[in-house]
C-alpha cells in the first residue's frame, strides 16, 4: 500500500510540471537542467535553483532601489542587472520570467522610467509565482523521496 | 572513442556569477572534464601564473595557490564576456599576448547576441563564442580544441624527455616558446596519426556546425584560425 503513495506523488509532480510547461512558466531548459543531475550530483537542481533565487532577489532589490530613487538616471546599470536576470532565467528554463525581463530591458533602453517601473512590477510578480511553484515542486519531490524510502518489513 | 589521452581535460572556467559558475562546472563535469572555476579574469591569470601581464616563473609569486601552477595543465579556458573589471575579452587578449599560454584555446560565453562583439572575440583568437544558456551539446564541440593542445603538449614532452613516464603532466608551459618552430614540424609520431585524423574530423564537423550556428545568428565564420605548430589541422 505504501507504493501507492510514491506513485500518487509522482503523478502530482508530473501534473505540476506539465501545467508549468503548458503555461509557459518553464521551458525545455528546465529539463536539460534536470538531466545534469545524477548520482554524483544528486541535489544539483535544488542547489542551483536556490542560488538562482538568492541572486535574483538581490538583483530585484537593487532594481527597486535604483528606480525608487528620485534622482535616478542610470539606465545602463538597470540594463546590466537585467542582462544577468535574463541570462540566469534562461538557463533554468524560466521562460516567462525571462520574457518579462526582456520587455523591462527594452523600456530601460528607451530610458522610459514609468515603463521601467511597470516592467519591474511585472517581473516581481512572475518571479514570485515561479518561486512558489518551485517550492511546491521541491516539497512534492521531498515527500516522494520519503515515501520511497519506507520499506516493507521482511 | 578511444583516445590517447590518459588524463582528463582540465578546464579553467571564469565567471563572476556564482550561479553561472555552478552551472558551467556541472556541464563540464558531465562532459568528463576536470574544472577549476574562478570569479574574475585577474584570478584566472593568477591561476595560470601570469600577474599584471608579467609572466612569473617564481612559485613564490603564487602565494595563494597550494600547488605549483606551472605544473597544472589547462586545456581550455571558458569565460563569461561581461564581468566587472577585466572582461572576458580583456582576459582573452592577455592570454593570447602571453607566449606561454597563447596556445590554450579560449571560449567566450555571453547571454547577449551582439554580432560585432562575437566577431571581435573570434578575430582576437577565441575558438568559439557560446550564447547562454550553454548546453551540453555546445561543450562537445570543445573536445577537438582541447585534444589539440593535449597532443601538442604530449609531443613536446616526448621531444624533451623521451625517457619519462608517458603519463607525466606538462612541466612549465613556459617551456613551449623555446621549442616552437620548425623542429616540431619535422617530427612525425606515428601512433598519434589516428588521433590527428580524429582531430581533423572533429574540425570538419566543427566548422560545419559553427557555420550553421553562425548563419542562424547572422555572423561570419571567416576568421583567422590560430596556428598550432607541428599539428596539421583541416580548416
Amino acid at each position: 500500500m505504501l507504493g501507492l503513495g510514491v506513485d500518487r506523488l509522482q503523478a502530482d509532480i508530473n501534473r505540476l510540471l506539465a501545467s508549468l510547461f503548458h503555461q509557459g512558466v518553464l521551458d525545455e531548459h528546465f529539463l536539460q537542467l534536470q538531466q545534469l543531475q545524477d548520482e554524483t550530483s544528486p541535489n544539483f537542481v535544488y542547489d542551483v535553483i536556490n542560488i538562482y533565487f538568492d541572486e535574483s532577489e538581490k538583483l530585484l532589490r537593487n532594481l527597486r532601489l535604483l528606480l525608487m530613487d528620485r534622482e535616478f538616471s542610470d539606465y545602463k546599470k538597470i540594463g546590466l542587472h537585467l542582462n544577468q536576470l535574463v541570462g540566469s532565467s534562461s538557463s533554468i528554463g524560466a521562460r516567462r520570467v525571462r520574457n518579462v525581463c526582456v520587455a523591462f530591458r527594452s523600456a530601460s533602453e528607451l530610458s522610459n522610467r514609468p515603463g521601467c517601473l511597470r516592467g519591474l512590477e511585472v517581473v516581481e510578480h512572475e518571479y514570485h509565482y515561479l518561486k512558489n511553484m518551485m517550492h511546491e515542486l521541491f516539497q512534492l519531490e521531498q515527500q516522494r523521496l520519503l515515501a520511497a524510502g519506507v520499506r516493507y518489513p521482511i | 572513442m578511444g583516445m590517447a589521452a590518459e588524463s582528463q581535460f582540465h578546464v579553467l572556467a571564469v565567471d563572476d556569477s556564482l550561479f553561472d559558475r555552478k552551472l558551467i562546472e556541472r556541464l563540464l563535469q558531465k562532459s568528463s572534464c576536470q574544472v577549476t572555476s574562478v570569479d574574475s579574469g585577474s584570478k584566472a591569470l593568477e591561476f595560470l601564473g601570469l600577474r599584471q601581464g608579467i609572466e612569473s616563473n617564481d612559485p613564490n609569486a603564487l602565494s595563494t595557490a597550494p600547488v605549483n601552477h606551472q605544473q597544472v595543465e589547462v586545456n581550455l579556458i571558458i569565460t563569461d564576456y561581461c564581468m566587472p573589471g577585466m572582461t572576458g575579452f580583456d582576459l582573452l587578449k592577455k592570454v593570447k599576448e602571453s607566449s606561454a599560454f597563447k596556445n590554450i584555446p579560449v571560449v567566450i560565453m555571453s547571454s547577449e547576441n551582439v554580432p560585432a562583439r562575437i566577431s571581435r572575440c573570434l578575430e582576437e583568437g577565441a575558438e568559439e563564442f557560446f550564447l547562454k544558456p550553454v548546453r551540453l551539446a555546445d561543450l562537445n564541440k570543445l573536445k577537438p580544441h582541447m585534444m589539440k593542445t593535449k597532443l601538442k603538449n604530449q609531443k613536446l614532452e616526448e621531444i624533451e624527455e623521451p625517457s619519462k613516464d608517458e603519463i607525466g603532466t606538462v612541466t612549465a608551459a613556459a617551456v613551449v616558446p623555446e621549442i616552437k618552430g620548425s623542429t616540431t614540424t619535422e617530427i612525425e609520431i606515428l601512433p598519434l596519426q589516428q588521433d590527428l585524423v580524429l582531430v581533423q574530423q572533429g574540425e570538419q564537423t566543427l566548422s560545419t556546425t559553427n557555420k550553421r550556428k553562425s548563419m542562424e545568428k547572422g555572423i561570419s565564420t571567416d576568421r583567422p584560425r590560430p596556428r598550432f605548430d607541428g599539428i596539421t589541422t583541416a580548416v
